[in-house]
C-alpha cells in the first residue's frame, strides 16, 4: 500500500501496519463483542437456566424451557401467527411497492427526485408516530367512522383488530420495500425491454422473462427488510391490535417484563428459536430466489 | 437483387414535445439492400431506425414493411430485428438462451430451436460459446452474439444501430467486412445507422445522409461522394474546399460563378438556380493540382504555398489564392523518389488547376 | 443505508398512455395518498380544539402551549437528544475506523468481521433488545455479588445499546463512500512528501466526509426513532421520548401527543433534507 522507505526494514514496517490495523479495528470490534456478541451468548445461557418463583433466575441448567416451547400450543401458535402476518405484510408491500418503484423509475428526472423524496420522508419518520396516526384515523370517533356514518352505515369497531394491525404494518414497512426495489430498477437497463420486444415478446412476457429476474436482488432485499422487523415487532400489534392480536413480540415482551412472574429462561429460549427460524427462512429465501440468476 | 421495396417511409415525422426529431422523411429501401443512414449525432437517424423497429411511433406519416402498413403496430409484432448499440444481451441468460429467446417467443417448436441456435452460433463463429454468459465474452464476441440473436429469427429487415461504436479501430474494420459478408450470405435487408462516413462508404449499397431531422441525399457511395447535392453533404463526407460566390452565367455543361474576390470560375451546376443567385463551389482537395507553370485553362489560379504536411502517401498543401481564400490541395506522392524537387516548399508560387467537371456548384 | 442510484439507462421514450401505464400511475397516486393521509391528518389534528384529538372542531395552539409546560415530556426530549448525540458521536468514530479497516486491509477473520457487522442489521430488533437487557442484568448482578457495588440501568445503558446497533449502519454507509475512493490520490499525497497521518487528515478524511456525515445522520435518526431497544434497556428512573409517548398512547389519544408527534415529524423531515443535501454534495 505504501512505498517502503530504504532505511525502514520491512519487518518494522509490517509491525507498524499491524498496529495501525489494530487501532482501526479495536474500538468498534470490542464494542460489538461486549455489547452484541456477549449479550447473545448470555441469552443462550439464560435459556438453559431455571426460572425462580419471583421472576429471578436460578442457575440450574436444563432443557426445560425448550421442552415447554415445543409442548405448548400457545408458543407454536405465536410463531405461526407472527410468520403469517409477516408473509402477508411482505407480499402486499411487494405487490404495491414494485409497481410504485417502477413508476418512479419511469418518471421524468425532476419528478423522479420528488417521488423518491416522498418515499424517503416516511422512511425516516418515527415508526411510533406513524402507527399512532392510524389510531387517530381508525378510532371510534375518527375519520373513517365519520365517513361510514355519513354514507349511512353503522359505526364499526375498527381497532383494536387484526385488520388494523395489518394496515399499520403495511403502512410502516412499505418504504423499506420500495427503496431497494427502486435502487434495483434504477440500475436496470431498459434497452433490454426493447430488445425483448424486438424479439417478439409482449410487455407481460418481457416483464416476467427479463425485468423481474434481473430485479430479483431488489425484491429479496426489500422482502427481508420488511419481513424481519414485521415478524419481531410488538408495537403495532400492541397499539392497533390490543389484546386481540398476540404475536411473538408481544409474548416476548410479556415474558421479560410483565407476566406474573417474568420468565427469562423461557423468553430467552423463545427469542433464540425465533432468531434461528427466521435465519433459516431468510437463507432458504435467498437461495431459492438467487440461485438461477446469479 | 430484386427491386421490390423492403421498407417504405412516406412523410414520416416524429416530434418530441416541441422538438422535431424527424421531419417529413420519404425513403424507399429495396429488398436485399445494405442501406446506411449517415449523419451527425442528433440528426434523427436513430429515431428513424427506432420507428422502423417499432420502439417509437411516428407523429405522422406512413411506414410500410414488405408492402404492409405497420406504423401503429408495436415492436413485438413486427418482423424486423435490431442489433443494439449496447448489444442489450440478457445478462441472466446464456449465449444460447439469448439466441433462442426470439424463437421461443414465436413459439417455434422446441425441437427446431436447438439446431437453429447452433446454426446461428456457427454463422458468427461462436460454436463453442453457447453455455457462456454474455459478461464472459469480449466486446467483439458480444457483438456477434447480438447479430446471431437477431438473424436467427430470419427477419425481413435487420436494423443495426451503430453496432460497431464500442469496438476498437482494428476490430471495427474486421467487423465491417464480416458484416458485409454476412449480409450477402443471408440476403436480408440491412439498415445500418452510423455517424462514421468511412463505415458507411465501405459497406453500403446506398446511403441516406441526414441532418437536423431532414433527409438531404440518398444515393450510392460514389454518388454521395462525387456528386453531393449540398454543402452539408460535401462537408460531412470526405473533405472539400468551398468558395462562395454568385451565378453570372448559366450554360451547358458549365456555369460560371463570380467568387467573392472577383475571380470567375466554372463548374457543374447541382440543382437549379438563376443568374445572380448566391451559390457555393465545392472542390475535393484530391481533385486539385498544383503546377509550376500555368496551363492554358480557365480553371487555373495563381497561388502561394502556405503550409506543407507530408503524410507518406500524400502531401497535403494549403495554398492561398487571395486575402480571403485558401484551398487544400492533396498531391499524391507518385513521382520518382530521386527527384529532389518533387516536393513543394512553403512560400513557393504556383498555379492551382482543376477539371471544371469536378467543381460542383451547390445551391444549398 | 440504501444506495439509490440514478437510473442507468434512458427509460423507453414510448410514452403512449397504455392501460398498463395508467394502472401504474393510479397505483402510485393511491399509494402516496395512503402514505401521506395519516401524516397530514396527524399534523392537522394537533391544532384541533377537540379534546380527544380525533376530529376537527376548530383551530387552537393550546396543545403546543401545554406541551411547553409539560416538564415530563421536555425532560424526555432532552434525554432522547442527549442519547442520540452521544451515540452518534461514538458510533460514527468507531464505524468510520472499522470501515477503513475493512476496506483497506486484508486480515485473518475479515470475513467473520464482515458477517458480524451485518448481524445487528438483520437480526430482529427485539432479540437484540432482550439480549442487552439480559446482559446488563447479568453483568450488574455479577458486579454486585463480587464487589457489592449496586448498578442499575440508566441513560448510559441506553447509549451503549444504541451505539451497538448504530455502528453497523455507519460502517455500511462509510464503506460505500470508500468504494468509490481513488487510491491514487493517497499515493499522490505520499509522492508529494506527506506522512500517513497527514495523508489521512488532509486527503482521505475530507474526501470521505460526505459518507461520514451521511452515516452520522443515519445513526442520529436511528437513535432518535428507536423505541424497542430503548424500551428494554432504559432503567425505571430515566424518561425517553419514544418510551414516554408509547406509555401515553397506550392510555389514550390526546391532542398533546398529536402535537409532540408533529414536532418529531418535523425533525425527521429536516434530517431527510439534510441527508439528501449531503448526498447531492457527494455526487
Amino acid at each position: 500500500m505504501t512505498v517502503v522507505a530504504p532505511d525502514e526494514t520491512p519487518l518494522a514496517q509490517q509491525r507498524q501496519q499491524r498496529l495501525r490495523l489494530w487501532l482501526l479495528l479495536a474500538p468498534g470490534a470490542l464494542w460489538l463483542f461486549f455489547f452484541f456478541v456477549l449479550p447473545l451468548l448470555i441469552v443462550m445461557l439464560y435459556s438453559f437456566a431455571t426460572p425462580g418463583p419471583t421472576g429471578n433466575v436460578i442457575w440450574q441448567f436444563n432443557f426445560d424451557s425448550y421442552i415447554t416451547l415445543v409442548g405448548k400450543d400457545l408458543y407454536f401458535n405465536a410463531y405461526y401467527r407472527s410468520l403469517w402476518v409477516g408473509i402477508q405484510t411482505t407480499v402486499i408491500c411487494l405487490l404495491v411497492g414494485y409497481p410504485l418503484a417502477l413508476y418512479m423509475t419511469l418518471a421524468e428526472p425532476k419528478q423522479r427526485n420528488l417521488l423518491l423524496f416522498l418515499v424517503l420522508i416516511p422512511f425516516w419518520t418515527n415508526f411510533l408516530v406513524r402507527t399512532y396516526a392510524w389510531m387517530i384515523i381508525l378510532s371510534n370517533n375518527g375519520l373513517i367512522n365519520d365517513l361510514l356514518q355519513m354514507l349511512g352505515f353503522a359505526k364499526q369497531l375498527l381497532y383494536p383488530s387484526a385488520g388494523a394491525v395489518l394496515v399499520g404494518l403495511i403502512y410502516g414497512n412499505l418504504p423499506f420495500m420500495v427503496l431497494p426495489l427502486y435502487a434495483s430498477l434504477a440500475r436496470f437497463d431498459f434497452t433490454l425491454m426493447e430488445a425483448s420486444a424486438d424479439l417478439g415478446a409482449g410487455r407481460w412476457r418481457s416483464f416476467w422473462r427479463i425485468m423481474f429476474p434481473l430485479t430479483v436482488p431488489g425484491v429479496v432485499a426489500g422482502s427481508v427488510l420488511v419481513f424481519i422487523p414485521t415478524v419481531g415487532q410488538f408495537v403495532v400489534s400492541d397499539l392497533l391490535g390490543g389484546s386481540k392480536v398476540d404475536l411473538l413480540g408481544n409474548l416476548l415482551q410479556r415474558l421479560f417484563t410483565r407476566s406474573n412472574p417474568p420468565n427469562w429462561p423461557l423468553g430467552s429460549a423463545l427469542a433464540l428459536v425465533f432468531m434461528f427460524v427466521l435465519t433459516v427462512i431468510v437463507i432458504i429465501y435467498f437461495r431459492t430466489t438467487t440461485e438461477e440468476d446469479r | 437483387m430484386t427491386n421490390a421495396s423492403a421498407v417504405v417511409l412516406q412523410q414520416v415525422t416524429k416530434r418530441f414535445q416541441n422538438v422535431t426529431a424527424v421531419d417529413a422523411i420519404d425513403l424507399d429501401i429495396r429488398d436485399g439492400e445494405f442501406f446506411s443512414m449517415l449523419g451527425p449525432s442528433g440528426c434523427g437517424k436513430t429515431t428513424t431506425l427506432r420507428m422502423i423497429a417499432g420502439f417509437e411511433f411516428p407523429s405522422s406519416g406512413v411506414i410500410s414493411l414488405a408492402g404492409a402498413q405497420v406504423e401503429k403496430i408495436p415492436a413485438h409484432l413486427r418482423n424486423v430485428n435490431t442489433v443494439f448499440q449496447s448489444y442489450a444481451l440478457f445478462p441472466h441468460m446464456t449465449v444460447a438462451e439469448n439466441i433462442a429467446f426470439g424463437l421461443e417467443m414465436k413459439n417455434v417448436p422446441r425441437a427446431d430451436i436447438k439446431p437453429r441456435v447452433d446454426a446461428a452460433l456457427a454463422m458468427v463463429q461462436l460454436s463453442n460459446y453457447g453455455t457462456r454468459r454474455p459478461k464472459q465474452l469480449s466486446g467483439g464476441q458480444q457483438q456477434r452474439v447480438a447479430l446471431a440473436r437477431a438473424l436467427v429469427n430470419r427477419p425481413k429487415v435487420l436494423l443495426l444501430d451503430e453496432p460497431l461504436g464500442a469496438l476498437d479501430l482494428k476490430l471495427r474494420k474486421e467487423m465491417q467486412i464480416e458484416l458485409k459478408r454476412l449480409q450477402q450470405e443471408v440476403g436480408i435487408t440491412f439498415i445500418y445507422v452510423t455517424h462514421d462516413q468511412e463505415e458507411a462508404l465501405t459497406m453500403s449499397d446506398r446511403i441516406a445522409v441526414m441532418n437536423q431531422g431532414k433527409l438531404l441525399q440518398v444515393g450510392s457511395p460514389t454518388e454521395i461522394y462525387e456528386r453531393p447535392s449540398s454543402r452539408f453533404v460535401a462537408d460531412f463526407i470526405g473533405e472539400a474546399n468551398f468558395i462562395d460566390g454568385h451565378v453570372i452565367d448559366i450554360g451547358a455543361p458549365y456555369c460560371t460563378v463570380r467568387a467573392s474576390n472577383g475571380l470567375e470560375l466554372q463548374g457543374i451546376l447541382q440543382g437549379a438556380t438563376t443568374v445572380g443567385a448566391a451559390v457555393t463551389i465545392a472542390i475535393r482537395p484530391e481533385k486539385l493540382r498544383l503546377t509550376v507553370q500555368s496551363p492554358d485553362n480557365v480553371s487555373t489560379l495563381a497561388a502561394k504555398v502556405e503550409q506543407v504536411v507530408y503524410i507518406g502517401s500524400d502531401t497535403r498543401l494549403t495554398v492561398r489564392l487571395s486575402d480571403t481564400i485558401t484551398l487544400d490541395v492533396w498531391e499524391q506522392n507518385n513521382r520518382s523518389t530521386l527527384d529532389r524537387d518533387a516536393y513543394w516548399q512553403r512560400g513557393e508560387q504556383g498555379f492551382v488547376t482543376w477539371n471544371p467537371d469536378n467543381a460542383l456548384i451547390l445551391t444549398a | 443505508m440504501i444506495d439509490v442510484p440514478v437510473p442507468a439507462s434512458r427509460p423507453p421514450s414510448d410514452t403512449r398512455s397504455t392501460i398498463g401505464r395508467r394502472l401504474l400511475g393510479l397505483n402510485a397516486w393511491l399509494t402516496y395518498i395512503f402514505l401521506y393521509a395519516p401524516i397530514v391528518i396527524l399534523v392537522l389534528f394537533s391544532f384541533t380544539t377537540d379534546t380527544f384529538g380525533v376530529r376537527w372542531t376548530g383551530f387552537t395552539l393550546d396543545w403546543y402551549v401545554r406541551l411547553a409546560r409539560d416538564t415530563r415530556m421536555i425532560n424526555a426530549t432532552i434525554n432522547t437528544l442527549w442519547v442520540a448525540l452521544v451515540a452518534t458521536i461514538i458510533s460514527t468514530v468507531c464505524g468510520t475506523l472499522l470501515a477503513l479497516a475493512m476496506e483497506r486491509y486484508r486480515f485473518r477473520g475479515r470475513n467473520g468481521m464482515d458477517a458480524l457487522l451485518y448481524l445487528p442489521i438483520v437480526i430482529p430488533e427485539i432479540v437484540m433488545a432482550l439480549a442487552l437487557l439480559a446482559f446488563f442484568s447479568f453483568a450488574f448482578g455479577l458486579l454486585e455479588s463480587l464487589t457489592g457495588i449496586k448498578l442499575r440501568m440508566n441513560i448510559w445503558t441506553v447509549i451503549i445499546s444504541h451505539v451497538a446497533f448504530c455502528i453497523s449502519f455507519v460502517v455500511v454507509v462509510v464503506r460505500a463512500s470508500l468504494k468509490g475512493f481513488d487510491m491514487r490520490l493517497e499515493e499522490a499525497g505520499a509522492d508529494l512528501g506527506a506522512d500517513p497521518q497527514t495523508i489521512f487528515w488532509r486527503i482521505t478524511l475530507p474526501l470521505i466526509m460526505p459518507g461520514v456525515i451521511g452515516g452520522a445522520l443515519l445513526a442520529f435518526t436511528l437513535s432518535l426513532d428507536d423505541f424497542i431497544i430503548s424500551f428494554f434497556t432504559v432503567g425505571p428512573g430515566t424518561n425517553l421520548l419514544p418510551v414516554e409517548v408509547y406509555g401515553r398512547v397506550k392510555r389514550a389519544i390526546t391532542p398533546s401527543i398529536n402535537a409532540i408527534s408533529t414536532i418529531m415529524l418535523l425533525v425527521s423531515m429536516t434530517l431527510v433534507f439534510l441527508s439528501q443535501f449531503v448526498q447531492r454534495q457527494r455526487d
